[in-house]
């Protein structure tokens, strides 16, 4: 056991699912082809779950409307992509990568405003009631969808993606979406970034301390009022970034994809525990990765295998695998 | 008059409709309304038994009603339409629902509430979708259509009159129809009874000391898991009866009717809207919320057409966005109305 | 004029009411020490002066200045520590972050550091271990040297020889006399002798009322009272 603490603990588990899925599946190039799926998609996850997982650790709010940002970042960014079709096509690297940019902009921007309003206008006025809480939030995010619905349509919407994005690289014998590794790339960069404000800022640190134990923060003389907006927009935008990466992957969405989204987050953040962005990605990860190899395996059990892996989770430890210190 | 006793004599006037509701309402499409009325009475008191006794919020309650339909529909459907196929059938779907009910109970209820509340959703949705992909039992996305047991249906005579016909009374044709009307009346009310028993018991008292100071509770001596498990477990087996029951009168079980994520909305809004931890509040609540669904959208249309002109309105008013209306009507009520009508009228003569 | 007072100070939590009235005098400077029973309402003062109860009733005036409106991280600014029951220690921090979080610029103060260092060595020792792998009295000291790694005017004590072995309470006790010759410090505390060697004036508290205010040296003289007053819950002398 102390040799397994010391090479990583709970965190070597993707390891562990990698390796019985790889003796599952035995063709190698069909397992890599997979698991970089998996990554792919546990860091999509990953950007949709950490707000979530923060805002609860920090202020005990746990906002059943999290998906709407995720839905909103889809649409906002299919639609910025659709009005630059023009530079997507482009054979000009620079004109992808500016329509690129733009729509991944508006979709934070927009999670962002979003969030403010969430937090403001739904959630503020039943913090620490968790029953309205839980009620009210639902309520959000029923009123987010129909509004999403009413604005898009019902029917499928298309994602265009940036030209320089399209295709596969050949592997090993297998072939990987260049879109895939992309999305790995963004996600690793999202999660350094937000390692490092947590770590090495007075903001991070605040963050981390408020998570532990809010009232003593405020006993040192902080206001943790301000510091969770804050947090809570940073997660919005995320979820919404995670949303705009989900559509350039998916390239077909419906309105129903932030219901759909809520239920693995909700997955990824009792398995990893809430309140770390650690356990956050190690949920995320672990997920992504059964949902891919049992997608391939059994496709009609994906969701199902990932519901009984949160279930022998929590037979094996109640409050997660890295939940936050409290 | 006591607030308590309004309550009472509104809900007693619902159920005195409802028993007579075929000599009232002739047509067709009334006596749905009726049945479907009768069901999620049962439905929304077995879902305040756990969000409004306990205070712990469960998004599996159409997951357990469905556990009950569905064992009916294949039991009719893959066995015969025989009733000891349906009382297999549903012992099967009670059966599940129990197991199911108790493994998340134990798993979740000793963490958080919250966690419970995320998991009971994860939970439903993954029935939602073994449902519709496990076609070959479930029928998939079209659901089951089936026969059930013969005195139910409509060409069966219950009463005779001189000629060999079916015999009216008052007007109305004794068939299977009004057999099946009348089992899905007495099964409910039934049912609804021995809901009242249960919170007037002592468990009910239990679990108000519990809602109250759940510390308090656990060093008192209670074991506030073991409590809330037991609850959980009971409020799931009532949805599946309440499913099967439902599953027998309308003859067909699909993901829309039973697990759908839009009737554990209905479900929540009714609950809400009658008010929380009274009990009679469901009757009132079921009964506005199903007339509303069936009436309520014919209005949407016509104030969808009649703003045709102005641009994104309709969009709004069709019946197609009813959901939006309701998410917003549900977020004032509990940000406003948090009592409900039931909770209301008690609290507003009590301070009388 | 006392450098903290208290009015008629009213708290319910939930349907219990915890605190009736209760009234209280800090003089500044020494040690004020707030005894009574188990659950007679001495946290619940605490907190109440640190403005992390929901809403009180009556009023709390600090250097003259009415403060029971205000936010909790406010009345911190003012000049009051708060070093709560369960010491309040941020485990998965380094008591190194810890002790920055206590700062109000994010920077130490290097002769307050160079003094705390000098309190408490062990901290300085265990600098950047994670707070959680400390022993209870090093967790202890950490709480008590957040309390004055910053110039503070009041330090709101809460137990802090609970469940610390003998010879630690003897150092914490050292340490507070230290401290108390700067910082007034209102101390609540079971461990009877540990509060007589340390209180200068102090008050009883009982179901939720002040019952005694004195001297701790007329208090440790009668025991005929110190027996009405705390009797059964308190250690013996």
């Amino acid at each position: 056991m102390n040799i397994v603490e010391r090479f990583g603990g709970v965190f070597l588990l993707p390891v562990a699912i990698a390796i019985i899925a790889f003796v599952l599946i035995g063709a190698p190039s069909s397992w890599l082809t997979l698991t970089v799926a998996g990554l792919a998609m546990g860091m999509m996850l990953f950007l949709m779950a950490s707000g979530l997982s923060l805002v609860f650790g920090l202020m005990d709010v746990l906002n059943f409307g999290h998906s709407a940002f995720v839905s909103f970042g889809a649409f906002v960014a299919a639609s910025v992509l659709a009005y630059f079709g023009g530079w997507l096509g482009s054979e000009s690297i620079f004109l992808n990568i500016m329509a690129l940019v733009f729509a991944i902009a508006a979709a934070i921007v927009f999670g962002a405003a979003l969030g403010w309003f969430f937090e403001r206008v739904i959630v503020k006025p039943v913090y620490s009631d968790h029953l309205r809480q839980i009620l009210i939030t639902m309520g959000a995010l029923i009123v987010a969808e129909q509004l999403i619905l009413a604005t898009w349509g019902g029917t499928p919407t298309t994602v265009l993606r940036p030209n320089f994005l399209e295709g596969t690289i050949i592997v090993g014998g297998s072939s990987l979406e260049i879109f895939r590794l992309f999305a790995f790339i963004v996600g690793a960069v999202v999660y350094a970034g937000l390692y490092l404000l947590l770590n090495r800022t007075r903001m991070g640190l605040l963050i981390r301390a408020g998570v532990e134990n809010r009232e003593m923060v405020e006993a040192l003389g902080f206001k943790i009022d301000r510091l969770f907006i804050g947090v809570f927009m940073l997660g919005s935008a995320l979820a919404a970034m995670g949303g705009a990466m989900w559509a350039g992957y998916e390239t077909l969405i419906t309105p129903a994809l932030g219901a759909e989204m809520m239920v693995i987050v909700f997955i990824v953040v009792i398995i990893g525990g809430l309140g770390s962005i650690q356990g956050t990605l190690l949920g995320a990860i672990m997920v992504a990765l059964m949902q891919n190899y049992v997608g391939f395996l059994a496709p009609k059990l994906a969701l199902a295998s990932n519901m009984l892996l949160m279930m022998a989770i929590l037979l094996w430890r109640p409050y997660g695998l890295a939940p936050a210190v409290k | 008059m006591k607030g308590n006793t309004t309550v009472k004599l509104i809900a007693f006037a619902v159920w005195a409709v409802l028993l007579f509701a075929p000599f009232f309402f002739q047509e067709v499409r009334q006596v749905e309304v009726a049945a479907r009325i009768a069901v999620f009475i049962v439905l929304v008191a077995s879902y305040d038994l756990l969000i409004g006794y306990t205070g712990i919020v469960s998004f599996a309650h159409t997951m357990f009603f469905g556990f009950g339909a569905y064992g009916v529909a294949i039991a009719m459907k893959q066995l015969d339409n025989t009733w000891g196929y349906w009382i297999i059938g549903t012992l099967a779907g009670v059966l599940v629902a129990a197991v199911v009910a108790v493994l998340i109970g134990l798993l979740s209820l000793r963490v958080k509430a919250i966690f419970f509340a995320m998991i009971t959703l994860a939970a439903a949705s993954v029935a939602l979708v073994l449902a519709s992909q496990l076609s070959t039992f479930t029928g998939g996305e079209d659901g089951i259509t089936y026969s059930v047991p013969d005195v139910f249906k409509p060409a069966t005579k219950l009463l005779t009159d001189d000629e060999g016909k079916v015999a009216k009374i008052l007007g109305v044709r004794m068939n299977g129809k009004i057999a099946a009307y009348y089992f899905v009346f007495f099964s409910c009310a039934l049912m609804f009874w021995v809901l009242l028993r249960i919170v007037g018991s002592p468990l009910g008292t239990v679990l108000k000391a519990i809602r109250e100071n759940e510390a308090r509770a656990e060093g008192i001596g209670y074991r506030v898991v073991a409590f809330r498990t037991a609850v959980f477990v009971i409020a799931a087996v009532a949805a599946a009866l309440a499913g099967a029951i439902y599953a027998t009168w309308l003859k067909y079980t699909g993901p829309e009717t039973t697990l759908s994520f839009a009737i554990m909305i209905d479900i929540l809004l009714m609950v809400v809207i009658g008010g929380m931890g009274t009990m009679w509040g469901a009757v009132i609540g079921a009964t506005l919320m199903v007339l509303a669904q069936y009436y309520l959208r014919d209005l949407m249309e016509v104030a969808a057409n009649a703003t045709e002109a102005i641009p994104f309105l309709p969009e709004l008013l069709s019946p197609d966005r009813w959901l939006l209306w309701l998410g917003i009507i549900f977020i004032l009520l509990v940000y406003f109305f948090p009592a409900g009508i039931a909770g209301t009228i008690i609290q507003r003569r009590a301070a009388k | 004029m006392s450098l903290l007072s208290i009015r008629n100070m009213d708290v319910s939590i939930g349907q219990y009411s915890v605190l009736h009235g209760v009234t209280l005098d800090v003089p500044e400077g020494g040690v004020f020490v707030l005894l009574g029973r188990n659950g007679a309402g001495k946290t619940t003062t605490l907190r109440s002066i640190i403005g992390l109860l929901d809403r009180p009733e009556g009023s709390v005036t600090f250097r003259g200045e009415d403060i029971s409106s205000l936010h909790t991280s406010d009345i911190a600014r003012k000049g009051i520590a708060f070093v709560p029951e369960n010491m309040g220690i941020f485990g998965g921090l380094t008591v190194a972050e810890n002790m920055v979080l206590a700062t109000a610029s994010g920077k130490f103060d290097q002769t307050r550091l160079a003094r705390v260092y000098e309190l408490f060595p062990a901290l300085e020792q265990f600098w950047d271990k994670q707070a959680w792998s400390l022993s209870g009295g090093q967790k202890q000291m950490l709480a008590v040297a957040r309390a004055i790694i910053e110039p503070r005017d009041l330090i709101l004590i809460d137990e802090p020889t609970k469940g610390l072995a003998p010879s630690i309470i003897s150092a914490m006790g050292e340490a507070f006399r230290e401290i108390s010759e700067t910082t007034t410090i209102l101390l609540v505390e079971q461990n009877f002798s540990f509060a007589k060697s340390l209180g200068r004036d102090m008050a009883v508290i009982d179901d939720g009322r002040v019952v005694h205010t004195g001297t701790m040296a007329d208090f440790a003289a009668d025991t005929a009272l110190q027996d009405r007053l705390l009797s059964l819950s308190m250690e013996a002398s």
